[in-house]
């Protein structure tokens, strides 16, 4: 990879960081804005964790160059993913599936 | 055979500095510290950790055995010893419960965190890996310095916890709350001393997982790679994924012991007659959630670099290729990927549902499937092998047997309706102690031998290590089985008196004094071992760069020992397997990963 | 003694080493955070109320505790510090060192500016009383976001080494010094990650 071929590729790159600037602060406000809707709480979560993941996955694409990057490193990110996914799905579901069907507090 | 052979090199790459030729270089000799103490090498660096860890072992075992004397004479006073432990651990002599509690704690504290891993991982994978693959040293030799001295610092915080007015830990290597909420300071010293140990971990799987994906020579496919490597691949991912939620645990229970936040405090607990001043509405069973979601493929952790070593010991003391090199891959990912979805049955009593249970208990029953497979594949690679019953394949056939015993006792844990009985019970203890001890020790004393002359260019005692072998491994046996039998018979773990008062202890408990006194036995036998280490190290027959006649690239390629900075005079370029021994038409019974293909006799597939 | 592919990228993974090194790090970033948040939904989960009582008041929604507002400027302020944080990368892929300097340096400041406002809070809760021990709730909320700003501490000192000290590789090793910033930037960019979630988990639920 040349210099000069990096130079014309970063000023691409530069304009493409700015308009996701935007978006994410478009967003954050939307996060806010949805906020003072004061939804119950099934929707709010619902609405609230698919803004913050629509604004990570700009962050991950864009800042992160994940759009462009190989594919180890997409490996190691879904196999850490589906980890992740586990621990949530299994912790939560033991909350819910208890004998007697109370929660422990 | 076709373990790879079929498979292309990819691109042939020559380094970026542009010489493959010479990568010693005599610049500058660095002083005492940097070479011996501060070292950046993966080698000095993994004999740090294999000598910290032997020590840790020793040190955990004697723990051990104190309690096995209180659990063989409950009550009754410790010659000589139990006066040098002080007033307050042996008031006149004889062992008090506290003490007792703090013994059992940190024994499994350190022989888990303190001894294996750092043994298998830290000591036997930093020494190895680079050389297996090819590679000079680690992709960070820093960052690989660094996880060394996070490990001494978090052994030096547990070793200083028993030094405290009210001691070290007490509340199991399981540290469940309320009890450790609440428990004295050697239970913070314990957390503080987690975070370090974890750390090092976690920086040490980062290394490993680099180095591996990496540092590979030319020609080193990832199915040409030994199986120890692909042991401690998965190790690894287990190690990086699975330990930061018990760091988020310990952040939590130090928040609940330093903060007074009730994370773990659930309301209305009332501690020695008096309600317990905290905000309550905590979960005790969200600590086991997580405690628990590490310490599954930790387990895994402390099997998979053993069995690795057993692998690279029996193929070349068979002469022939291990038997299912694919399906022993497929099975060890499968089983690193399927260790994290298991955590659960170690809760079946908490209350769970049938949902959660069930789904618990297949993903367990499922687990077993790719060890049966690891286990046969290794018991059928010895058919029709030439044997050699050299001091390393004695331990390694030695580690099967025990470990499909092992694996065999854990079914019962495994199925809710058997675990009810056994959950806290002796059989647990005996179940674990199966697999760690004439399972992982064995197969680790075996690796010692293996490559103590690759290490310091002279072999270890044969005779000697026989009669460390026979000794170990019947003593060990002396003393888990009858766990399994109290167990059985219901007597509880972590009783201060053995189940003295417990009247269904009544007719197992003469199993206690036989225990004991074969674990004192067990620490007499490691003297021939101990004599032997430090013996040959100075007068140990001298060998050859490759004595045992292996093909893998730490024999064939490095020197022994290897070269100080960079492993290899020359860096090796791979042609085939790791197991290419007994190749029909070749003149001798093995060919080296890294003997150029003119070498090689064609062979009929 | 070189090791291999610390500055050139291998030719069958097509990466540098310590971009394999960071992603994995951030794996096991992302299993720790993911522990703390999995702890905050089970502990919400059982709790009868959230926030829940607080000094003998009953609280309905965290936005009456928590400051949404300041909470709302932090988030710009780390979204703004990412933005600075590509393009001090990009500058040096561009040959311009001067632009890095001043890329890199705000954001550090930026990330100062989120630790003072943090702060700021933070003092807010304890003139009330509100402390850890309160609640549950109090809890989740001074450790999560607490940790939280420990990465950002660190993130502060990495980048501040990178400005300093470290910024001499690029007149020696000019290609491992971009590497390095480029590194630096995924840790800043999943801290900044971390707070897309905490902000709203926390805050505004």
């Amino acid at each position: 990879m040349s210099d000069a071929a990096h130079a014309v590729d970063i000023d691409g790159h530069v304009r493409v960081y700015l308009i996701v600037f935007a978006s994410l602060a478009v967003l954050t406000s939307a996060t806010v804005g949805v906020h003072y809707l004061f939804l119950p709480i099934g929707p709010a979560v619902t609405l609230g964790l698919l803004i913050a993941a629509i604004k990570a996955t700009l962050v991950a694409c864009y800042f992160m160059h994940l759009i462009s990057e190989k594919r180890v490193v997409f490996l190691v990110i879904v196999i850490s993913g589906i980890f992740l996914l586990g621990l949530f799905l299994l912790t939560m579901t033991a909350i819910f599936d208890q004998v007697g069907g109370h929660l422990v507090s | 055979m076709g373990n790879g052979l079929k498979e292309t090199t990819g691109k042939d790459t020559t380094l970026e500095t542009g010489h493959e030729t010479h990568l010693t270089h005599a610049h500058h000799e660095p002083g005492f510290w940097r070479k011996y103490i501060f070292s950046t090498d993966h080698k000095v660096i993994g004999i740090q950790y294999g000598l910290s860890a032997l020590f840790f072992l020793f040190f955990g075992f004697a723990l051990i055995m104190l309690i096995r004397w209180q659990l063989a004479y409950p009550g009754e006073v410790l010659p000589f010893v139990g006066k040098l432990l002080g007033e307050t651990n042996m008031p006149g002599g004889s062992m008090s419960p506290e003490f007792y509690n703090q013994l059992g704690a940190m024994h499994g504290t350190i022989m888990v965190f303190l001894g294996i891993v750092p043994l298998s991982v830290g000591a036997f994978g930093n020494y190895v890996v680079p050389l297996q693959i090819g590679a000079p040293d680690m992709a960070f030799p820093k960052l690989n310095m660094a996880s060394y001295w996070a490990y001494f610092v978090g052994g030096v915080i547990m070793l200083a916890s028993f030094a405290l007015p009210a001691g070290a830990a007490q509340a199991g290597w399981t540290s469940y709350p309320p009890l450790a909420d609440i428990e004295s300071m050697g239970q913070t010293m314990w957390l503080f001393g987690m975070v370090f140990l974890i750390t090092s971990s976690l920086l040490g799987a980062v290394n490993f997982l680099t180095t591996i994906i990496q540092l590979r020579a030319p020609g080193m496919t990832f199915m040409r790679m030994p199986f120890f490597v692909w042991a401690q691949f998965v190790t690894s991912f287990l190690l990086l994924l699975a330990f930061p939620p018990l760091e988020a645990a310990s952040v939590f229970q130090l928040a609940d012991r330093l903060l007074d936040t009730s994370f773990f405090l659930p309301s209305g607990l009332v501690v020695s007659g008096e309600a317990l001043n905290v905000a309550g509405g905590g979960s005790p069973l969200l600590w086991q959630h997580l405690f628990w979601f590490l310490a599954h493929p930790e387990v895994y952790v402390l099997i998979l670099p053993a069995i690795g070593v057993v692998t690279e010991i029996i193929a070349n003391n068979t002469r022939k290729p291990i038997w299912g090199y694919n399906p022993l891959v497929y099975s060890v990912i499968f089983l690193g990927f399927m260790s994290f979805i298991v955590w659960a049955h170690h809760m079946f009593i908490t209350g769970m549902g049938t949902v959660i249970s069930s789904f618990f208990q297949v993903t367990t029953m499922i687990i077993s499937i790719p060890s049966v497979v690891i286990l046969s594949a290794l018991f059928i690679s010895l058919w029709g092998g030439s044997i050699r019953f050299t001091t390393p394949m004695l331990f390694a056939l030695g580690f099967l047997p025990m470990f499909g015993l092992g694996g065999l006792t854990g079914l019962p844990l495994g199925l809710a309706p058997s675990d009810i009985h056994l959950h806290d019970t002796y059989y647990v203890i005996g179940h674990f102690h199966y697999m760690v001890a004439p399972g992982t020790i064995i197969a680790l004393f075996g690796g010692i031998y293996y490559w103590f002359p690759k290490i310091t260019g002279r072999k270890m005692n044969d005779r000697l290590g026989k009669i460390h072998f026979w000794g170990t491994i019947i003593l060990m046996n002396g003393i888990f089985f009858p766990m399994l039998i109290q167990g059985l018979a219901g007597v509880s773990r972590r009783l201060f008196d053995g189940g003295l008062s417990y009247q269904i202890a009544e007719p197992v408990l003469h199993y206690n004094q036989f225990m004991s006194v074969c674990a004192w036995l067990l620490a007499l036998a490691q003297i021939p071992f101990i004599i032997n280490f430090f013996m040959s190290l100075k007068k140990g027959e001298k060998v050859s760069t490759n004595p045992w006649h292996a093909t893998t690239l730490e024999w064939a390629a490095a020197p022994s020992p290897p070269v100080p900075h960079g492993n290899f005079e020359v860096l090796p370029k791979v042609y085939r397997g790791p197991y290419e021994y007994s190749v029909p038409g070749h003149h001798i019974d093995f060919l080296p990963q890294n003997s150029p293909p003119e070498v090689a006799v064609t062979a009929d597939a | 003694m070189e090791i291999p592919y610390t500055v050139t990228l291998r030719p069958d993974t097509g990466v540098y080493n310590a971009k394999i090194g960071i992603w994995l790090f951030l794996a096991s970033e992302v299993m720790l955070f993911g522990g703390l948040f999995s702890g905050y939904v089970f502990l919400r989960i059982g709790a009868p109320a959230w926030p829940g009582m607080l000094h003998g008041e009953m609280y309905a929604h965290a936005s009456e505790v928590l400051s949404v507002p300041l909470a709302t400027l932090n988030t710009f302020v780390l979204i703004a510090s990412s933005v600075t944080m590509v393009m001090s990368w990009a500058s040096l892929m561009r040959d311009d060192f001067g632009k890095f300097r001043m890329y890199l340096s705000g954001t550090i400041a930026l990330a100062l500016v989120f630790l003072v406002v943090k702060g700021f809070e933070y003092n807010m809760k304890f003139e009330h009383g509100l402390f850890p021990s309160e609640s549950n709730f109090l809890a989740i909320y001074f450790v999560l976001t607490g940790l939280h700003g420990l990465h950002v501490i660190g993130g502060i000192i990495v980048n501040g080494y990178l400005l300093g000290p470290g910024s001499k590789m690029w007149h020696t090793s000019r290609q491992q010094f971009i590497n390095r910033i480029e590194v630096a930037g995924l840790y800043w960019h999943f801290v900044d990650l971390v707070w897309i979630f905490l902000f709203p988990t926390i805050y505004l639920m």
